[in-house]
C-alpha cells in the first residue's frame, strides 16, 4: 500500500477530513455561538453590532462544511452514504435550520418594525442553537455507534439518534460554541456591550465546563470502547491532558482580559477535543452496534488508492492557496465593529 | 407513493430550485468583470456604480445558491446512498477539485468583493471580482464533469457485483474529458451567461422605461446586449454540438428528444408537436428526415429509434422529454431573434426609442431561466431509467434505510422552506432594484464608504419609548 511519510492514503485522508471538520467547528462555531447569545442582547444597537461582527465571515465559514462534507463523500463514500442515510431526520433538520438562519440574518435588517426584527432575532437565535445541538447529536451518535448491518446499511429505528448521551453531547456543543462565540465578540466590541459580553462569557464557560465534565465522566464509565486506546497506549494520554490544560487556560486568560489569546485557546480546545475523538475512533469511522464486522473503517470505507492519490495531490496544491486568501480576507476585516460604520 | 418516486420528486424539486441561482451568479459575475474592467480602463465612475449595484444582486444569488447547494450535497448521502457508494470513487477527485479550486476561491474572495470596496485598492478589488467569477466558472466545470460522467461514463472500471458493484477511477483525465463533458460544459456556461445578461437587460430596460437612472442604464443595457447577442448565437453552435454528442453516445435519449420510435427508420425533426406514446406517433409541425440529416447529414439515412432498445432500458416519459427539449430549442431561437434585432436597432441608433422592445426585454428575463431548466429536465429525464447511463438504475440507487414517510416529511419541509426562500429572494431583489444603482452615496464616499452592507440596515424609526 502506498504511503507518504509512512502514513497510508486512507489515514492521510482521514486527517484531511478531520482537519476540515475541525476548521469548520472552530469557524462556524463562533458565529453559531454568537447566534445563541443573540437574545441576551436587549438593545437594537447591540444586536446590530453582534450581527455585524459575524456579517462578513459567517457565509465563508459555512463553506468549510460544504468542503468537509465533500471530502467525506470523496474519500469515504461508504461512510458518507451510511451516516447520512442513517441519520436522515437530523440531517434534514440541520438543513432546515441552516436555511432559516441565513434567511433570518438577511431579513431582519430590512424592515424597521420592532416585531419584525424580534421575529427574525428569535429565529436566528433558535436556528443557530439548534445547528450546534444537531452537530453535537450526530457526533454523540458517532461516538456511541449506530446499528449498521449487512451491506453497511443502517438497521435501526429512525428515532434512535435521540438518545440521552447524544443529547448531552449536543448540549455540550451548544455551550462550547456559546463560549467560543462570546470570546469572538469580545474582540469585536467596546463599551457597555463589551462588558455585557464578558459577563455572558463567564456563564458560558461555567456551563461548558460542567457539561463537558459530565459527558467525560459518562463516557469513561459507560462507553468502554472510547477509552480502550488510551488504556493500551498510555503515551496517548498526552492528548486529553493537553485538551484539559487548554480548556482550563480559557477562563484564566478571560479573567486577565487577554481575549485574543483566549480565542486562540478556545479554538485549540475545539481542535484537541476533535483529535481526542479521532484517536478514540481510528481506524474506525463509524462503530456498528450490531457486529464489529460491520464497523466502517478508514480502510473498508475508503475510495481506491488511485482516487485518494489524486485527491491528496489536489489538497497539497490547493491547501496553501486556500490558506493564503483566507488570511488575506481576515486581515482585511480585522478590528472592532462600530454601530455607524459599515464595512 | 414509494420511496423512489418521492426521492426523485424531492431531488428534481431541490435541484431545479437551486439551478435558478448558480447560472445567475456565473452570468452576473461575467458582467461585473466587464463593468469593473471598463471602470478601470476608462475611469468612468458610472461603470463603478454599475459594478457595485450588480455585486449586491450577485451576493443575493450567491447566498441562496450556497444554501440550496448544501442541500444537494447532503441529498446524495441521505436519499441516494447506493448511488453515492457506486460513484464515490469516481466523483471523489472531481468533488475535491471543486471544493479546493473553485468553491473556496469563490467564497474566499466574496468577502473582499462585497465588503472590501473601501478597504482595498480598486485594482485589488477588481482581482477579487475576477477571482469570484472564475471560482463560479470552475464550480460549473466540476459539477458538469460529474454529471456528464453519469451520461457518458469513461475512465473507470467496475469492481464487485450486484449491489456491491462500485465504479473505480482508472484514468482521471479520461473521466474529466468524458465524451460529453466539454460540449455540455460550454452549453451550461453559455446558458448561465444568458441568464445573467438577460437579468441585467431586464432591470435596466425597466429603468429606461420608467425614466430613472437613464444614462447609467443605457450603458449597462448596451454591455449586456452585446454579451447576450454574442452568446445566443454561440449557443446555437454549442447546442448543436451537444445534440450531436447525444446522437453518438446516448441514442435512446436522442430518440426520446424527437419522439422517434421506429427501430431503424428515417427520423423527422419537429418544430413543435405532441407525442402519443401508446400509438407511437407524433403529431406536429415537422421537417421530414430532419433528425436523420442532423445525425448523418443525409435526409434519408435511418436513425435508431426507441423500439430498438429493450423495454426496460427506454426513457418512459417520452412526451415530457420531447416537450422540454423543444421548449429549450424554441427559446434559444427566440433569444437569437430578439438580441439580433435589438443589436440592429442599436447599430441604427434606435435602440432606446422603441418602447415595446424594452418592455419585451423586461419580461425576457424569464426565457433563459426556463430554457436552462427545460434543458436539464430533458437531459436528466432522457437518461432514465439510468442514474449512471447503462450502469446503475435509478431504482437501485436509493438509500435502503430511508422510509417513504421520512422522504415525505423532508419534501414537505423543503416545499415550505423554499417558498420562504423564494419570497425572500423576490423581496430583496425588488428592494435592491427599487434602490437602484445610484441611490447610495457611493461614488463620493469611496474609499471611506458609509453604507454598503445589506446585512444590517439602519433602523428608520426612533428608539422605542422605554
Amino acid at each position: 500500500m502506498a504511503t507518504i511519510f509512512g502514513i497510508d492514503y486512507p489515514t492521510l485522508w482521514f486527517l484531511v477530513v478531520g482537519g476540515l471538520f475541525s476548521g469548520y467547528a472552530i469557524l462556524d462555531g463562533f458565529d453559531l455561538g454568537a447566534g445563541t447569545l443573540h437574545l441576551f442582547f436587549k438593545k437594537e444597537e447591540s444586536r446590530q453590532i453582534a450581527l455585524k461582527a459575524i456579517g462578513p465571515v459567517w457565509d465563508g465559514n459555512e463553506v468549510w462544511l460544504v468542503i468537509g462534507g465533500g471530502a467525506l463523500f470523496a474519500g469515504f463514500p461508504e461512510a458518507y452514504a451510511t451516516i447520512f442515510s442513517a441519520m436522515y431526520v437530523p440531517f434534514m433538520l440541520f438543513l432546515l435550520f441552516l436555511i432559516f438562519r441565513a434567511v433570518s440574518i438577511e431579513f431582519r435588517g430590512k424592515e424597521p418594525m420592532r416585531w419584525w426584527r424580534q421575529l427574525w432575532d428569535v429565529s436566528y437565535c433558535v436556528s443557530s442553537t439548534m445547528l450546534g445541538f444537531l452537530l453535537g447529536v450526530v457526533l454523540g451518535n458517532v461516538l456511541l455507534g449506530i446499528a449498521i448491518g449487512e451491506g453497511f446499511e443502517f438497521e435501526g429505528n429512525w428515532l434512535e439518534f435521540l438518545n440521552p448521551y447524544a443529547i448531552a453531547v449536543g448540549l455540550t456543543t451548544v455551550a462550547l460554541f456559546a463560549m467560543h462565540g462570546a470570546i469572538y465578540l469580545t474582540m469585536k466590541t467596546e463599551g457597555r456591550l463589551f462588558t455585557k459580553i464578558t459577563l455572558l462569557l463567564k456563564r458560558a464557560i461555567i456551563a461548558f465546563i460542567v457539561l463537558f465534565s459530565l459527558v467525560t465522566l459518562y463516557t469513561l464509565l459507560y462507553i468502554p470502547h472510547l477509552s480502550n486506546d488510551f488504556k493500551s497506549n498510555p503515551s496517548l494520554f498526552v492528548v486529553p491532558l493537553m485538551a484539559f490544560l487548554s480548556i482550563a487556560n480559557i477562563p484564566r486568560l478571560a479573567t486577565k482580559g487577554k481575549y485574543r489569546l483566549a480565542f486562540l485557546f478556545s479554538s485549540l480546545s475545539v481542535s484537541l477535543m476533535l483529535i481526542l475523538v479521532a484517536i478514540e475512533l481510528y481506524p474506525v469511522l463509524i462503530i456498528s452496534t450490531v457486529d464489529p464486522a460491520y464497523h466502517l473503517t478508514v480502510y473498508n470505507a475508503a475510495s481506491s488508492e488511485k482516487s485518494l492519490g489524486i485527491m491528496l495531490l489536489m489538497a497539497a496544491i490547493g491547501a496553501p492557496l486556500v490558506l493564503a486568501y483566507t488570511v488575506f480576507v481576515y486581515k482585511t476585516f480585522w478590528g472592532k465593529v462600530k454601530a455607524g460604520e459599515n464595512y | 407513493m414509494d420511496v423512489e418516486i418521492l426521492s426523485r420528486i424531492q431531488f428534481a424539486f431541490t435541484i431545479a430550485f437551486h439551478y435558478i441561482y448558480p447560472p445567475l451568479s456565473i452570468g452576473l459575475g461575467l458582467l461585473m468583470v466587464v463593468m469593473e474592467g471598463l471602470f478601470l480602463r476608462t475611469g468612468d465612475r458610472q461603470y463603478e456604480q454599475l459594478a457595485h449595484f450588480w455585486t449586491k444582486i450577485f451576493a443575493l444569488t450567491f447566498g441562496i445558491g450556497v444554501a440550496t447547494g448544501i442541500v444537494m450535497e447532503f441529498e446524495f448521502g441521505t436519499n441516494w446512498a447506493t448511488y453515492s457508494r457506486y460513484v464515490g470513487d469516481v466523483f471523489g477527485s472531481a468533488l475535491a477539485a471543486e471544493g479546493i479550486f473553485a468553491f473556496a476561491l469563490e467564497s474566499g474572495f466574496l468577502g473582499v468583493l462585497l465588503f472590501g470596496w473601501d478597504k482595498v485598492s480598486p485594482r485589488v478589488h477588481f482581482l477579487a471580482t475576477v477571482g469570484v467569477w472564475l471560482g463560479s466558472m470552475f464550480s460549473a466545470v466540476w459539477i458538469v464533469v460529474a454529471n456528464s460522467w453519469q451520461q457518458t461514463p469513461a475512465g473507470f472500471h467496475v469492481v464487485g457485483e450486484g449491489m456491491e458493484a462500485r465504479a473505480e477511477i482508472t484514468d482521471f483525465w479520461a473521466m474529466v474529458f468524458n465524451p460529453s463533458s466539454v460540449d455540455r460544459l460550454l452549453h451550461v456556461w453559455i446558458g448561465a451567461f444568458l441568464a445573467g445578461a438577460f437579468l441585467v437587460l431586464s432591470v435596466h430596460a425597466f429603468y429606461i422605461l420608467k425614466n430613472r437612472h437613464l444614462e447609467i442604464s443605457k450603458k449597462a443595457f448596451k454591455i449586456a446586449l452585446a454579451v447576450a447577442t454574442v452568446f445566443s448565437l454561440a449557443q446555437l453552435a454549442v447546442g448543436h454540438r451537444s445534440a450531436d454528442g447525444v446522437a453518438e453516445n446516448q441514442p435512446a435519449k436522442l430518440a426520446a428528444l424527437e419522439g422517434h420510435f421506429d427501430s431503424l427508420g428515417v427520423a423527422d425533426m419537429y418544430l413543435l408537436g405532441w407525442v402519443d406514446k401508446e400509438k407511437q406517433e407524433v403529431t406536429g409541425l415537422k421537417i421530414p428526415g430532419g433528425l436523420s440529416f442532423l445525425v448523418n447529414w443525409d435526409f434519408r439515412e435511418p436513425v435508431r429509434g426507441l423500439n430498438s432498445f429493450p423495454a426496460g432500458d427506454r426513457p418512459s416519459a417520452v412526451n415530457a422529454i420531447f416537450q422540454f427539449y423543444h421548449l429549450m430549442v424554441a427559446i434559444g431561437m427566440a433569444l437569437i431573434a430578439l438580441t439580433v434585432y435589438a443589436s440592429i436597432q442599436w447599430w441604427r441608433g434606435r435602440l432606446f426609442s422603441q418602447k415595446w422592445l424594452l418592455r419585451l426585454f423586461v419580461f425576457a428575463v424569464l426565457l433563459p431561466q426556463i430554457a436552462n431548466q427545460a434543458g436539464w429536465f430533458a437531459a436528466e429525464m432522457g437518461r432514465q431509467p439510468w442514474v449512471v447511463y447503462g450502469l446503475l438504475r435509478t431504482s437501485d440507487a436509493l438509500s435502503k434505510s430511508v422510509t417513504a414517510n421520512q422522504v415525505l416529511f423532508s419534501l414537505i419541509m423543503f416545499t415550505v422552506v423554499y417558498a420562504l426562500l423564494f419570497a425572500l429572494f423576490i423581496y430583496l431583489l425588488d428592494k435592491k432594484i427599487r434602490n437602484g444603482p445610484e441611490s447610495h452615496a457611493f461614488v463620493e464616499h469611496r474609499p471611506h464608504l458609509e453604507d454598503i452592507s445589506d446585512v444590517v440596515a439602519k433602523p428608520r424609526t426612533k428608539k422605542s419609548p422605554h
